[in-house]
């Protein structure tokens, strides 16, 4: 098949970006979005021009490091699909495919389709963990952990971080991804004793960082792993929990 | 010069090795832990974790990583569970058992005194994780829930879902994180190691290239720890992440670090075989799938009917047919070479006939499709997305990839390496698994390196250097070894060559699968050994990378990466040549039975065979370390 891409171009985060028009002809349906954009740079190279820089290592939807905007839809147009694992024969052939980076302002653009996102690591940082220094955890099954409660921590934990919600987001919040965080902890009993200070700690950072959510339910939607938004509602909810408890605490200290 | 492979293996009852190890390995008094500053390069669970434990004990730690966040590391990609002897099932599961069947498996070619360890770190392991609120499986009740795995006889696997690796890599994340926060551990994102810095024959630091700005800068340390994973990526197309290499242990190589059984490479049997000649990677399906599929080709090469119609005398069940007692759940190794030969025979299955069926269809039969749907529906799902078939309906295909690499840097019973100061944990060494890992002991070993050996055993190395500065970054040492990293990049970038890196990589790959790949012969390896060099030297001037080394650059890093994967590949075919045994994932065609299974050969090959560079690298000098078996018989395995 073949198809056209429009691909976002940018050398660095000083300089003008735009869009570039490549035909990449006879690929096969067979191949990942990334394979096709693999196929284009090899292609780039023997032509001289510099191949599109675009971040990816696992190639299986588990590590996070790939996401492109395809046709304005973060990660394409796949459900439950991060752009890896998106294949060819979704897209017709002689398809004109529009290819950017994530554009949020909590992302800042690296160079072509590249951005960073060490903006999440800095909420994990703020919260993102339970203390339990090596060494000084009691035996595994002292603390059982209900069945459901596991099953739902595992359903938040499952985000990978590759930031599709903010990119989705009209707003660029990280409501989604900080809740999924949070929730996977606070669900569970180990995560009770930091479970407040974790929340606003977490949110306060995320604020710095990222937009506001106004519950447009585009994260959910664009998520390679299909995380709920059920978690934002179950963190705003321990985010005023804890707020009311923190003024009691002050109101009795004065 | 030899090297001096003094193992270290403490006296005593191998029982009693690790305690009494930890008590006469001399301590860093708490208050002097902060004077001392240890790098670490690599993020997954065995560099993550080792950085949060040595944080918490308050040592100035320097982590780095060349990805962009230190949660990419492809630990992350593991999926069926890590082992631990806690007999949670009283299922007659040991700290000796986990040892014993870990010493089998790997076809005794690693050390007792760390198996062992390993085995009883275990415990440990699952305690600390659920404690950080891994979500692993639960039953009912509450308490963790374990399955049986890779043909293992008890139940000591512990998995959440199908991304165990992810969840115990985000658990190690977030514990370092914390202590990132806390100042304890400075991390460099997009920070790739490219030379390690020794004086006087100590690891004092490494360079790195900032790989958003091309800066290439010193860092020094009074010790240097490795945990930069296995070098599968050789291959070309494995189911490793596509950044995975092994720049990082080749360049300590290079610098003095010993490298054992560089040839020991695992072949996963379940992948999904390659689906054209642009295939980057090959995506892993959990072994667990053979607990309920069976594998099956035509009996007819030229089989034209659709898989469902062809009828059960037109079916040759072969691993049923070959190993009547393990069947389709014999080991790794053994599946991956039948499947190979019925594959290199024509009878191959699939549009490009590189694959043979993994059929769910009986399964479905007697258990309903639901009970299918709970075990592997996330499994299902992921071949569907990856081949448009639905394995509901049509059999999976399936054909064996590169996994895991068993081999790395030599290390002793500390997990330092052949250059004091030098540390190498989790896949970059190589002394847990032998000649063949079993399933789910990867995670396992990659934790209890990084939170429970190292943290007991570097101190030992530290204490001499109390009160000293690490040696300062404008000494000439730095200085020579930042300009020969600058040197290499400017070589890559004024080679204007005519082809690009992938290419290189690519037919280095097809080298190497063919003949040091499931099945190598004396024929095959010299062949490699005359065809390899004659690539590499193609390569150093017709390599064509664009663009400049002060920016992001991504064909750059690739290049560098694929160097070393050229001298590397040398050492695999070279210690595979001297290997004139089968055992493990190592089959020699030349050593086998009448009945055509693997031949060890144990009193010529009981030792771990470790390489030192000398500067030319078809022409790596060998060492030996003999393996001494006290608590383990030596038997050969038998699967008919």
């Amino acid at each position: 098949m073949n198809v056209t891409l429009q691909v976002w171009r940018q050398t660095g985060p000083d300089q003008p970006g735009g869009f570039h028009t490549y035909q990449v002809s006879d690929i096969s349906e067979e191949m990942s979005f990334l394979e096709m954009l693999d196929v284009l740079n090899e292609r780039l190279v023997h032509q001289g021009e510099e191949p599109v820089a675009f971040d990816h290592d696992c190639r299986e939807g588990i590590c996070g490091a790939c996401g492109v905007m395809i046709d304005g839809q973060a990660h394409g147009p796949q459900l439950g699909t991060a752009t890896c694992q998106l294949h060819m024969r979704r897209f017709n052939d002689g398809a004109t495919i529009t290819v950017e980076p994530w554009r949020a302002a909590g992302f800042p653009l690296v160079r072509d389709l590249v951005v960073d996102r060490s903006s999440f690591d800095r909420i994990i940082e703020a919260g993102g963990f339970i203390t339990v220094e090596t060494g000084s955890a009691p035996d595994a099954n002292i603390v059982p952990v209900p069945k459901e409660a596991a099953d739902i921590a595992f359903d938040a934990a499952a985000c990978i971080g590759c930031g599709a919600c903010v990119a989705a987001c009209p707003n660029g919040a990280a409501n989604l991804f900080t809740a999924a965080k949070i929730s996977h902890l606070n669900l569970l009993p180990q995560g009770q004793p930091e479970r407040w200070t974790r929340t606003e700690s977490m949110v306060g950072v995320m604020e710095e960082y990222f937009g506001s959510c106004t519950n447009h339910g585009e994260c959910e939607k664009a998520c390679p792993k299909q995380i709920s938004i059920d978690f934002i509602a179950m963190m705003n909810a321990d985010y005023v929990k804890s707020k009311i408890k923190n003024r009691r605490l002050i109101a009795q200290d004065t | 010069m030899a090297l001096q492979l003094d193992a270290g293996i403490p006296e005593g009852p191998i029982d009693e090795k690790w305690d009494s190890h930890k008590f006469s390995v001399k301590l860093v008094n708490p208050a002097n832990k902060r004077k001392f500053k240890i790098i670490i390069v690599g993020s997954g669970l065995a560099g993550a974790s080792a950085a949060a434990s040595l944080a918490e004990l308050g040592y100035d730690i320097e982590v780095f990583t060349f990805h962009d966040s230190p949660r990419r590391a492809h630990s992350i990609a593991a999926q069926g569970g890590i082992n631990a002897a806690k007999n949670y099932k009283n299922d007659g599961d040991s700290v000796f058992r986990l040892f014993y069947d870990t010493v089998k498996g790997g076809d005794y070619r690693s050390r007792e005194a760390n198996v062992y360890r390993l085995a009883h770190e275990s415990l440990n392991i699952i305690d600390q994780t659920a404690a950080q609120g891994v979500p692993y499986a639960r039953e009912y009740g509450g308490a963790l829930d374990n399955r049986s795995f890779g043909g293992a006889q008890v139940s000591r696997t512990f998995y959440a879902r199908g991304q165990t690796g992810q969840q115990l890599l985000l658990g190690a994340y977030q514990a370092m994180a914390r202590q990132v926060a806390l100042g304890n551990v400075k991390l460099h994102i997009r920070t790739e190691m490219l030379d390690l810095v020794v004086k006087e024959g100590r690891a004092v630091g490494i360079v790195t290239r900032d790989l958003i700005t091309g800066a290439v800068k010193s860092h020094s340390a009074h010790a240097v720890v490795l945990a930069t994973g296995g070098y599968s990526n050789v291959f070309f197309l494995s189911t490793n992440a596509m950044a995975t290499n092994a720049s990082a242990i080749w360049r300590a190589h290079r610098k003095g670090a010993g490298f054992a059984n560089p040839c020991f490479t695992q072949i996963h049997p379940t992948c999904i075989p390659a689906s054209d000649e642009f295939q980057s990677k090959l995506t892993l399906m959990s072994e667990s799938l053979r607990n309920d599929g069976r594998i099956w080709v035509p009996t007819n090469p030229d089989e034209r009917r659709p898989a469902n119609e062809v009828p059960p005398e037109d079916r040759d069940y072969f691993l049923e047919r070959m190993y009547p007692t393990f069947g389709n759940l014999v080991p790794r190794d053994v599946a991956s070479r039948a499947v190979k030969r019925i594959v290199d025979q024509g009878n191959g299955v699939g549009p490009l006939k590189n694959g043979v069926y993994l059929d769910f269809e009986d399964a479905i039969a007697r258990q309903g499709r639901q009970t299918i749907q709970e075990r592997y529906d996330n499994l299902f799902e992921m071949y569907q997305r990856i081949t448009d078939e639905d394995p509901y309906v049509v059999p999976m295909r399936i054909y064996p990839a590169p996994h895991y690499t068993m081999g790395g840097l030599w290390v002793d019973y500390n997990l330092m390496t052949t250059v004091p100061g030098l540390y190498a944990l989790g896949e970059a060494n190589f002394s847990d698994h032998g000649a063949n890992r079993l399933g789910a002991s990867a995670l396992m070993q990659g934790l209890a390196d990084g939170y429970f050996v190292v943290p007991s055993t570097i101190g030992d190395y530290l204490t001499a250097f109390l009160n000293q500065s690490p040696v300062a970054t404008d000494d000439a040492v730095f200085k020579e070894a930042e300009s020969a990293v600058t040197e290499r990049v400017d070589r890559f970038l004024s080679a204007r060559g005519t082809r690009t890196v992938d290419w290189f990589h690519k037919e280095l790959g097809k080298i190497m699968l063919e003949h040091c790949g499931m099945s190598r012969s004396e024929p095959g390896l010299l062949k490699a050994l005359s065809e390899i060099p004659a690539l590499y030297e193609e390569f150093k001037t017709d390599v064509k990378v664009l663009g400049t080394g002060g920016s992001l650059n991504q064909s750059l890093e690739r290049a560098g990466r694929v160097e070393d994967f050229f001298e590397l590949a040398q050492a695999m075919c070279l210690d595979a040549l001297h290997r004139e045994e089968s055992c493990g994932g190592h089959f020699r065609e030349e050593y086998r039975t009448d009945g055509g299974e693997a031949l060890r050969r144990d009193d010529e090959f009981a030792h771990v065979a470790v390489w030192e560079w000398t500067g030319d690298p078809s022409k790596p000098e060998l060492n030996l370390e003999q393996l001494d078996f006290e608590n383990v018989a030596l038997t050969t395995r038998s699967y008919k």
